[in-house]
């Protein structure tokens, strides 16, 4: 079943200068078509200002189409009728977690989505409990979010999202301001949501490794998608994605330089495992 | 020096006062400011001193925290106690210019300080035990009689909450950009007022965009998680008053009964404490 | 001139019961020209330790010798000390303030009582170094891209034309040509004005290529100090306190371990195509 769609998607905005005049229009999100599946693992790379983010806030309708339309769950975001549902069924995760998180202690702040839609209070605390489980932060419950560590703050973040019970989950760069660890464990928590929880993800990223793990990946340049298909079949295209200011796995990397110097080496391998593997065999 | 404002800083500890309903703290502080300035001697102050500190202790928090706050006022204080010191008319004891020392100026200031000091300590107290959703939640429940006039109590205090929230991120803030001026090599120290003010500007600018982009920002992730204003949301945690809460709500009736007490007993008359005669 | 760190402690929230060791007895010596990564966590005591080198803050006890000098005596020139040690904080974007590039880059040397021309040719120095076209010198840095605002701040510490320059993760929240870039610039940097740079930054793929000495922290502690070959050969250690060693470093270890002859010490790409290759000829692969 179709999760996200979009058609011929495009977002355009005016460039005024200090008077007001306008000097341009810039199309931000140009004629995208996106058919995204209940429970797909989607990746969308892109390097800064290709777009991706102004894409993102239309899933779920924080900005609206100039030209096309987007249906999150069947329901076409420009209705207004359906803006609640949307939200509540296609939840979003930003990049600075310190200015997404409202709430003063971590449970608080999990329960206010919740509490926004209405949701008893039994059973506000329940999604709660559970939401904090499912990204490993129940212990932290009663702490001040101010004293977690950026990694432990996304996932306080997702769990704020989760509490919410979307079907999506939608994840604008969120490791881009977190160390290695932190960026880890924000990866391990997304992959159990949608391994356990079937949620279905689109997470938005700079960095490479963590699309491997996607069922597809799409990459935007000036608000285009101009590459779709398996991690594989996209990491395959080295010199394309460095022309699009990307890069590739490090991993990814080396074999394709090894198999440029003259070794018989399969296309698109892309973590170590594989790599060594591949050597291994020939 | 920024870092030592309490006010508005949660510090996370297991005690009673933690415990209490946050609408017995906001009331329990209004009554113990008003109490404050319903008399003018010792006694009252030492009984409200007592009061105050005995609720610390319960609290658990630190006395050093309190006291931090106080540091970030201390200018207040003093121009305070100076302002009294020096220009209340009275019987002159030592005179230079215009500045005179009487003894009712040193009365005023003198009892001006021990206000003022308990006054500090005991609203950081009620922000140090309640979270800003607690507050909100109290100010809100406490103000509802205001919808009725239209007054949109909940934006209110969800707008308060969230600006007690950015204080301590905003701090941090400021310390930062300060420092990577201070090693573009600005100067923040300078004594010339003019170059005081002009050394701001480095300091302003970016932090202003930070703090739109912060508001921006926090208004997005708040839109994206369903907020809508006050209408049809449920609470996580609803107010309800618990033994504890009739208890303390005692406890301050006792309190406010035992001032009086002590009024009459040392002024007189309630309608004299009261300052509705002379 | 030589940095010379001595018995450095600092300590968070003295007398409070939240007080930290961010830095634990810390001793260095960093030579003139050395080209210096700094590794460790959030929370390591990295960002801690640099602003100690610029007298940002005042350590607990211990100290740091710049030249021979003291920097927290009393007397010493503080203004002095921050024409020599240019630090970039993390984001610096975030610290940009003036109606135009050009204007914003003339702040640092005019704090330092140059005079209006002297600022203006370091702050059109500093922008050539960091590669800004003269376009955008008179735009406002605000409009700027996210890449060309990190070289505008970076060029507003060169101007100051500092002899020692450190860098709080340059490459934060860029894209990987981005990242590429300003790192190619850095290194430029160091080769063209010889220059010490001390690069804090996350990650191992680009302090393996880039630096030629590597400090590891930990809880406020020198944890490994040395090459990156010396210090990636620790890779289990660094496993334990939540670090990793660069990618290949992984693929050379678990390639020797199936028996192949591959030298485990290759920490950069190029080390190891060259080895995995000589190791296949020898097989008779190619």
């Amino acid at each position: 079943m179709s999760m996200i769609k979009t058609k011929d998607l495009t977002f355009e905005y005016i460039r005024r200068d200090e008077e007001g005049n306008v000097e341009g229009i810039t199309k931000a999100v140009d004629d995208v078509n996106l058919n995204i599946r209940q429970g797909e693992f989607i990746t969308i790379l892109g390097h800064n200002g290709s777009g991706k983010s102004t894409l993102a806030k239309h899933l779920n309708a924080i900005l609206y189409p100039t030209e096309g339309t987007v249906w999150v769950d069947g329901k076409d975001t420009a209705e207004d009728e359906y803006l609640w549902d949307i939200r509540q069924s296609a939840g979003m995760v930003f990049q600075n977690p310190d200015n997404q998180i409202i709430g003063q202690v971590v449970e608080e702040d999990v329960g206010f989505g919740p509490e926004n839609m209405g949701v008893p209070t039994k059973e506000i605390w329940e999604r709660v409990e559970e939401s904090l489980k499912a990204v490993g932060m129940y212990e932290y419950r009663k702490h001040s979010p101010n004293k977690l560590s950026g990694g432990q703050k996304q996932r306080v973040s997702i769990a704020g999202v989760i509490a919410m019970h979307p079907k999506c989950i939608i994840l604008d760069e969120p490791t881009a301001m977190l160390d290695p660890k932190g960026r880890k464990e924000v990866i391990r928590a997304v992959r159990a949501l949608n391994d356990v929880e079937k949620v279905t993800v689109i997470l938005i990223t700079h960095y490479m490794e963590e699309a491997i793990y996607s069922d597809r990946v799409f990459v935007m340049d000036a608000g285009r998608i101009v590459m779709q298909g398996t991690p594989q079949q996209v990491f395959s295209q080295v010199e394309q994605l460095k022309e699009l200011r990307l890069d590739v796995p490090q991993a990814t990397l080396l074999a394709y330089e090894l198999k440029k110097a003259g070794l018989p080496l399969e296309d698109g391998i892309l973590s170590k495992e594989g790599l060594v593997e591949a050597l291994c065999r020939l | 020096m920024l870092r030592d404002i309490t006010l508005g800083q949660y510090y996370q500890e297991d005690s009673v006062i933690h415990r209490l309903d946050p609408r017995v703290k906001l009331v329990g502080t209004v009554f113990f400011m008003i109490s404050l300035f319903m008399f003018n001697n010792l006694i009252g102050y030492g009984l409200a001193a007592l009061f105050l500190f005995g609720t610390i202790k319960m609290s658990k928090v630190p006395f050093k925290f309190m006291v931090r706050g106080m540091k970030a006022i201390f200018l207040l204080l003093l121009i305070t106690v100076f302002y009294n010191l020096f220009l209340t008319k009275g019987d002159i004891l030592w005179q230079w210019g215009f500045l005179k020392l009487t003894k009712q100026g040193i009365e005023t200031a003198v009892y001006m300080m021990i206000r003022l000091t308990l006054l500090i300590i005991g609203s950081s107290l009620m922000t140090l035990t309640t979270t800003p959703n607690q507050l909100t939640d109290g100010i809100e429940s406490l103000l509802s009689p205001l919808k009725i006039f239209k007054v949109p109590v909940h934006e209110v205090a969800m707008m308060m909450s969230i600006a007690l929230r950015f204080i301590p991120i905003l701090m941090e803030e400021t310390d930062k950009i300060m420092k990577a001026q201070i090693a573009r090599g600005a100067e923040f120290e300078s004594k010339n007022l003019f170059k005081k003010v002009k050394a701001l500007v480095p300091l302003l600018v970016p932090l202003l965009i930070s703090a739109f982009r912060r508001a921006n920002d926090l208004a997005l992730a708040m839109e994206a998680r369903c907020y809508r204003g006050g209408d049809g949301r449920t609470k996580m945690k609803p107010l309800t008053y618990k033994k504890r809460d009739v208890v303390a709500y005692v406890v301050l009736l006792l309190y406010i009964v035992a001032l009086i007490a002590v009024g009459i007993f040392t002024e007189g008359s309630l309608l004299k404490i009261l300052g509705l005669v002379a | 001139m030589p940095i010379i760190v001595h018995h450095l402690v600092h300590e968070y929230g003295t007398d409070t019961k939240l007080n930290t060791l961010a830095l634990d007895d810390i001793n260095l010596v960093i030579p003139d020209g050395q080209f210096l990564g700094l590794i460790g966590h959030t929370g390591s005591g990295k960002t801690t330790l640099i602003q100690h080198l610029d007298a940002l803050l005042t350590p607990k006890s211990g100290t740091v010798y710049l030249d021979g000098e003291d920097i927290f005596e009393k007397d010493y020139d503080r203004r002095k000390l921050r024409s020599s040690v240019g630090l970039v904080f993390q984001y610096p974007e975030h610290q940009l303030f003036e109606t135009t590039v050009f204007a914003d880059v003339c702040f640092g040397p005019k704090n330092l009582g140059l005079d209006k021309k002297e600022a203006e040719l370091r702050a059109y120095d500093a922008l050539k170094l960091v590669g800004l076209e003269d376009e955008v010198f008179y735009q406002s840095p605000f409009d700027l891209s996210g890449g060309q605002k990190r070289r505008v701040a970076i060029a507003g510490v060169l101007a100051m034309q500092p002899k020692v320059l450190i860098l709080d993760e340059p490459t934060a929240g860029l894209d990987p040509k981005g990242r590429d870039e300003i790192l190619d610039c850095i290194s430029a940097l160091h080769q063209k004005k010889d220059m010490t740079v001390i690069l804090v930054s996350h990650s191992m793929e680009d302090v393996a290529k880039y630096v030629e000495r590597i400090i590891v922290m930990n809880k406020g502690k020198v944890f490994l100090d040395g090459t990156p070959k010396e210090v990636f050969a620790h890779y289990k250690e660094l496993e334990e306190i939540g670090l990793a060693a660069p990618e290949v470093t992984y693929i050379m270890h678990e390639l020797a371990a199936k028996g192949m002859a591959v030298d485990t010490g290759a920490t950069t790409l190029e080390e190891a195509k060259a080895s995995i290759l000589a190791a296949m000829k020898s097989r008779g692969h190619i």
